[in-house]
């Protein structure tokens, strides 16, 4: 099915046509999972007799999968397409349980009225979770299908056999269809964790390339995303809010607002204020007019400087994260040294987008946020009404890596849906309210000491990270924009770190490396001077970039191979395969420095040391004069388990290894003591084109059998320090100070 | 190199009469010796304050703008600097030794600086702007000598000038010179501060502002006593930089300062076309060196007002835009309609630019002067900052036709000024046009 | 106010200010869904189309400016049944992540293509500079664009060039 299919023409068709599914699922709804899992890993005892994480709270079959009698299957996940290809890596795993071809298979995602709620689409989860719960759900399914198909045939169930083109065979040679299997038997029963398997030498999707489902229509110009989405009698809104968080924009009065032509509607709640009206561009330009009012700053002011002296001063909540002690040698060398990264936009291509209609008393928001459920939850708390009145419902919009304005965008248009009830209001935010506005990737700084003994071992490993949250999801009204604009006001939620072993900014602190004393600790800020919440990888980015940024210096001041120091201590057999393979593949061990300015690099991480394996190897060179980089060669080499579609590992490991490339070079959120003063992509520059690496290649471990490891965010860490490392090779120098911008290096190269 | 490409189109037309002058009457200076090569000497002969002082000094000069290419290799040479006599191509100053100029001793280094003189004695075009670089101290070209010296060596050949004929014949060079090379040290003006003194020394020597910033004759030479009184670069107009620009009321040092350092001043324009990557080289340069500059340029446009670092107000805020003026919201005239959509996502108050202190269109001195050029060059080209970031315009050439643009102009003009409408708008349009497009 | 346009070799008539930016009469009024909102700004090429063959930011062009001109949107070369060179190059090379930014890519490729056939690597990433792409998809888009250059290539060669 093309994405456009499952946007719904108007809401009362969608309800009309999914009615059962609605009646099933809302049984399932008792047992909804809590609300606000945020990134925490879910805590299931991972034994083999327990439904996987995301089955247990909806174990009813019919949850997941329904068979139509015309043996098409639909498949209903909680999780949603972000544009890492989830949607056509899940269908491949239903398809292969089910045994069908993948076009006999559709799936609908996120919807709090039709889908499982599975928490949030994040941090990497998706496969890791999602996956063996939609996995097993079709393998229940395709179990009672054998077994009703034997009944149907009048053969033992273990005379019938699935055939993989949807039909299912019996040894005498007769064959029945699913679809009229699935016409005399219920899917509303409970899953039983001992479901056979499909194997995966007999395997027919699983590890098959299929392309995208989603891209013929993207390229084309269907109607993919929510910002594509027209119900009847739309209304366009932009919410008007100052330049930036911590400001306050000075209003004219109501009337004078209301007299202005064009407009349909001026809807004000608190300080929430937005203009609706039925031409888009009149939004855009009533908007516009209306923020030439002059704007104060409310917060106290922003601290500048650098970033170790305005975070480390901060009071901060001490968490240990990792101590070991074990005696060792002596050390002969000590090395100590301070990372830093700046704040982060997550620099969506679309501004954060929602649709909201407020009709009969019931209230729909469609959005593209990461946590659908959790925008039901927070429409439902910022107007008032109870969850069961309220439904929200995911539809793709641009990559959001992260907390990006979606969730406001969402709580916006709900509020403004339920001030002006009747007609739908599509409300999208402007370019410079998502650089204004958004949660920020947080800025962070780490402290590492490391000492060697005289045979190059490292006995000792003592680290700090400082860092504001990287997880202020909301899930009522108290953590969006509008729930701090309405009056009475949603006064913010007191922020509580993702506890490891996901983490928060303290995510991949604890260095996978074997090293036989440790002292980890995470200072928790719960107040940055701005706002911060998730973006890929979290905290993991910097934590990488820190860790394997020090175990080059620990190799220069060795003077052993970066590649030997890693993997003498290194233990997981899969994490020195990674390693090696993509050495192999890089050619490290033959490298050679052809001029000053050239070298080579790498970095490796297990993102949160739970999920996939990354290395990442990089050759550079660096023009001394004007401090630009060029990355002539990018290899990673990828374990992350079972291998559910190779291409679509390698699209999001070569995204985010271009994506750290642009947050490592040339990144950071501006601001003064006012304001953030990043508000377009001239003041928040991202790599463009003539900075993409001349060659990049993935290389994905075949791993079958093994457990799905979440991947989209594993090659962050790794390549922000592989570039720290090649950038240390080709000069000498070494940077620890995120962005390594052109001016920097030049500055630093240019009497070299 | 601003002063290079305008300076190379007009010098060049007069390099026919210079050089008859030159064959008849200086026939006895065309001679010059050629220094012999010295072996490369080693980049660790150097010191690296002198280095690091060369590299500045060699950003206030712009030396890498116009030798290097567009993606290539900087001070490799090879820049096409296209003239109306042909094209020529600039030298590799790399120290490479077959290709570059790591053979070259200080001396010879000094004498192409001062004189126009290749090692090799050979007369240099005077796309160098050597008549400015007399004025430079030998200390401060011995620093650039040294920066030289120690990049890395890069073996490039530029291809060869392709000039019409007769023009290739380079004692013809001596004649110009003759006639308008002089050779003056620069001398204190024991009236003003240090500050001044080094921003006139910068200004008139490396920097070689007047390059473009000063009227020519009719031999292409800068007019003497017109000097920074306005010219042509690029096919920009430099505007003046003394009290006859129709700004000069409102620059001061500290505006000059955050103009030349970071490519914008918040009250003022953004520096677009050949001053983009003057301010990026500035803003490679210290600060003092800078603030120099701006010093003696505000003394040059305001000569009774003493220099000072007064506050910058944002003259749109000053202007009070009252956004609850409401009513008048739908544009009146066609053009300003087609103001509204093209330009108006960033220049109508409101707009994230000028929420963002982004120069307002009523204070930027393109909209103001008397001839259109720069205006219609900026919406034509926008602005593109090499660097990949400050201030950025896209081009409007593929969205508009020449009489769109011309509308856009007149409205903006006659909305963010007081000055008279410009004449046949449309037609320079079209004219400029077809000269980007060569 | 009535304008009359011409849209992917159709003729359609709108009721819109003529000041409205182009990407709002695509997107709104006449229901094209591949232009897009990015920033409005002329600075990420999200909402990239063709205006008499040469790629313009629809964001920054106002509607009144396109009349008597040809307007090419993406929909205008091909359909999911039936992609245009470019697009099925793009499906080849699977060269999309959130695709929000693809539309925009491929008209500023195709307005690459239109005048140099097969352009060099440097030529690609030179002509590709206004286009941001956030998920990281560059490299898939450039091997994407050198398909499309080759299948052109191709059909050169048989002499049915289209
Ligand atoms: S939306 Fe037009 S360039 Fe960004
Ligand atoms: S694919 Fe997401 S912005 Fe390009």
């Amino acid at each position: 099915m093309t994405p456009s299919s499952h946007l719904p023409v108007t809401r009362r068709n969608f309800l009309g046509g999914a009615g059962i599914v609605v009646a099933f699922s809302l049984a399932g709804m008792s047992t909804a999972r809590g609300a606000a899992t945020g990134e925490a890993e879910p805590s299931g005892t991972g034994a083999v007799s327990v439904l996987p994480d995301d089955l247990q709270p909806f174990p009813y079959l019919d949850s997941w999968i329904r068979i139509d009698a015309d043996g098409k299957a639909q498949v209903f996940t909680g999780k949603v397409e972000l544009g890492q290809g989830i949607m056509t890596a899940l269908l491949q795993v239903a398809a292969e349980e089910l045994d069908m071809p993948p076009n006999l298979v559709s799936i609908v995602t996120a919807d709090t009225t039709r889908t499982p709620d599975e928490g949030l689409t994040a941090a990497s989860h998706s496969m890791q979770y999602g996956g063996p719960a939609l996995r097993l759900a079709a393998a229940n399914v395709r179990m009672l299908l054998l077994r009703t198909a034997a009944s149907m045939l009048g053969v033992a169930d273990t005379e019938v056999s699935t055939m993989g083109d949807g039909t299912i065979r019996a040894s005498n040679g007769r064959s029945i269809p699913y679809g009229a299997v699935a016409a005399s038997l219920s899917l509303h029963v409970e899953a039983v964790a001992d479901a056979p398997l499909r194997q995966p030498k007999s395997y027919r999707s699983i590890g098959q390339s299929l392309p995208r489902l989603d891209i013929p229509g993207k390229v084309t110009g269907g109607a993919s995303f929510i910002q594509d989405m027209r119900l009847p009698g739309m209304l366009h809104a932009r919410v008007i809010r100052a330049p930036s968080e911590g400001m306050k924009l000075a209003l004219p009065p109501r009337a004078e607002i209301e007299a202005i032509p064009g407009l349909h509607a001026f809807v004000q709640q608190g300080d929430f204020a937005a203009v609706v009206c039925e031409r888009e561009w009149d939004a855009v330009s009533i908007m516009r007019q209306l923020m030439a009012n002059p704007s104060q700053r409310q917060d106290e002011n922003l601290p500048v400087g650098d970033i170790a002296s305005i975070l480390k001063p901060l009071p901060a909540k001490d968490y240990v994260i990792e101590k070991v002690s074990h005696p060792t040698a002596k050390p002969v060398k000590r090395l100590e040294a301070r990372y830093t990264r700046p704040w982060y936009s997550h620099g969506s291509i679309g501004p954060s987008c929602a649709i909201a209609q407020m009709v009969d008393g019931e209230l729909t928001v469609w959005s593209h946020s990461q946590g659908i459920f959790d925008v039901k939850r927070v429409a439902s708390s910022l107007v008032g009404m109870p969850e069961d009145k309220v439904h929200a419902i995911h539809v793709q919009g641009a990559g959001c890596y992260g907390q990006n304005g979606a969730d406001d965008a969402a709580a916006d248009a709900a509020l403004i849906a339920h001030l002006l009830p009747g007609r739908p209001v599509r409300l999208q935010w402007m370019r410079e309210q998502e650089f204004g506005w958004e949660p920020l990737g947080a800025g962070m700084v780490t402290e590492a000491v490391a000492e060697l003994d005289a045979s190059n071992r490292i006995v000792t490993w003592n680290y700090d990270v400082w860092s504001p949250p990287h997880n202020t999801r909301p899930t009522t009204a108290n953590g969006v924009l509008a729930g701090w604009e309405v009056t009475p006001a949603f006064p913010p939620a007191e922020k509580i770190p993702i506890p490891m072993p996901a983490g928060d900014g303290s995510r991949n602190s604890n260095p996978l490396y074997a090293l036989p004393n440790m002292d980890v600790n995470f200072h928790f800020i719960s107040n940055g001077p701005f706002r911060s919440s998730a973006m890929r990888s979290l905290g993991g980015h910097l934590n990488v970039f820190s860790i394997e940024s020090m175990f080059d210096e620990l190799a220069k001041a060795a003077a052993t191979d970066p590649l030997d120091l890693r993997l003498d201590h290194m233990e997981d057999a899969r994490a020195r395969a990674v390693m090696m393979a993509g050495a192999e593949a890089f050619r490290w061990k033959t490298r050679r420095k052809e001029s000053k300015f050239h070298g080579f690099g790498m970095g490796f991480a297990r993102y949160k040391n739970l999920g996939a394996y990354c290395s990442v190897f990089l050759e550079i060179s660096v023009e001394q004069n004007t401090g630009a980089i060029t990355v002539l060669r990018a290899q990673t080499a990828v374990d992350c388990g079972e291998v559910v579609n190779p291409d679509g590992v390698r699209n999001q490991v070569e995204g985010g290894l271009i994506q750290s490339l642009s947050w490592c070079t040339r990144e950071a959120m501006s601001y003064d003591t006012q304001r953030r003063t990043s508000f377009d992509w001239s003041s928040y520059p991202i790599l463009r084109f003539q900075s993409v690496p001349i060659d990049i290649r993935v290389d994905v471990l075949p791993k079958p059998g093994e457990p799905f490891l979440g991947v989209a965010e594993a090659s962050q860490g790794p390549t922000s320090a592989a570039l720290a490392n090649a950038l240390a090779d080709a000069t000498g120098l070494r940077f620890r100070d995120m962005p390594l911008t052109p001016e920097k290096l030049r500055r630093a190269l240019i009497t070299l | 190199m601003i002063v290079v490409k305008s300076k190379r189109q007009i010098w060049l037309s007069a390099l026919g009469i210079a050089g008859l002058v030159g064959m008849v009457t200086a026939a006895i200076i065309v001679y010059e010796p050629a220094i012999p090569p010295v072996a490369r000497p080693s980049p660790s002969s150097f010191e690296v304050a002198e280095v690091k002082r060369g590299a500045e000094l060699a950003s206030i000069g712009d030396c890498v703008v116009c030798h290097s290419t567009d993606g290539g290799r900087p001070f490799a040479g090879s820049k096409a600097l296209p003239t109306p006599f042909g094209t020529l191509y600039s030298d590799n100053i790399t120290p490479d030794e077959t290709t570059g100029i790591g053979n070259w001793s200080f001396a010879a280094f000094q004498r192409a600086m001062t004189r126009g003189v290749a090692r090799d004695g050979s007369h240099l075009y005077p796309a160098l702007p050597y008549e400015h670089f007399t004025h430079v101290d030998d200390a401060d070209l011995q620093a650039i000598y040294a920066f030289l010296m120690t990049r890395e060596p890069v073996k490039e050949v530029q291809p060869p000038n392709d000039l019409l004929p007769g023009l290739g014949f380079r004692p013809l060079l001596a004649g110009w010179k003759f006639l308008f090379l002089r050779k003056t040290a620069f001398v204190q003006d024991k009236t003003q501060n240090n500050e001044w003194n080094r921003g006139k020394y910068l200004v008139e020597g490396l920097g070689h502002c007047g390059g473009c910033h000063t009227p020519r004759n009719l031999l292409g030479a800068e007019e003497h006593g017109s000097d920074l009184a306005g010219g042509v670069a690029e096919g920009w107009i430099a505007p003046a930089l003394d009290a006859s620009n129709p700004s000069a009321s409102r620059w001061d040092q500290a505006s000059l300062f955050d103009y030349l350092k970071n490519g914008i001043a918040g009250a003022h324009s953004a520096a677009g076309g050949p001053m983009g990557p003057v301010a990026e080289g500035l803003s490679e340069v210290d600060d003092a060196d800078v603030r120099a500059i701006s010093t003696y340029i505000a003394s040059r446009m305001k000569p009774a007002a003493t220099p000072s670092a007064k506050t910058n107000a944002n003259p749109a805020k000053a202007e009070g835009t009252t956004a609850s003026k409401a009513a008048t919201r739908t544009p009146a005239s066609d053009a300003a309609k087609l103001f509204a959509g093209a330009c108006g996502g960033c220049h109508m108050s409101g707009a994230p630019m000028e929420t963002a202190g982004r120069p307002p269109l009523s204070v930027v001195s393109d909209l103001k002067m008397d001839d259109p050029r720069n205006a219609i060059k900026v919406v034509l080209g926008g602005i593109t900052p090499a660097a990949g970031h400050g201030p950025y315009m896209p081009g409007f050439a593929d969205a508009l036709t020449d009489q769109q643009i011309a509308d856009l102009l007149a409205y903006a003009r006659s909305r963010f000024t007081d000055a008279p409408t410009w004449p046949d708008l449309a037609a320079k349009v079209s004219v400029i046009r077809k000269e980007d497009a060569k | 106010m009535t304008i009359s346009l011409d849209v992917n070799g159709e003729r359609h008539t709108v009721t819109a200010s003529p000041d409205t930016p182009l990407l709002y009469v695509l997107r709104d009024d006449l229901q094209l869904n591949a232009a897009k909102y990015g920033c409005g700004l002329g600075q990420c090429g999200a909402c990239t189309v063709h205006v008499d063959g040469n790629a313009v930011f629809s964001c920054l062009t106002p509607v009144a400016a396109t009349v008597g001109r040809r307007v090419t949107t993406l929909e205008g070369l091909g359909t999911a049944e039936k992609p245009g060179i470019l697009q099925q190059a793009f499906i080849d090379e699977q060269a999309a992540q959130c695709g929000y930014c693809i539309a925009g890519m491929i008209m500023r490729a195709q307005s690459l293509l239109s005048y140099n056939p097969s352009p060099s690597d440097e030529e690609i990433r030179q002509h590709m500079q206004p286009n941001l792409c956030r998920c990281g998809t560059h490299y898939r888009i450039i091997r994407a664009i050198k398909r499309a250059s080759a299948v052109l290539a191709n059909h050169q060669n048989k002499g049915d060039a289209t």
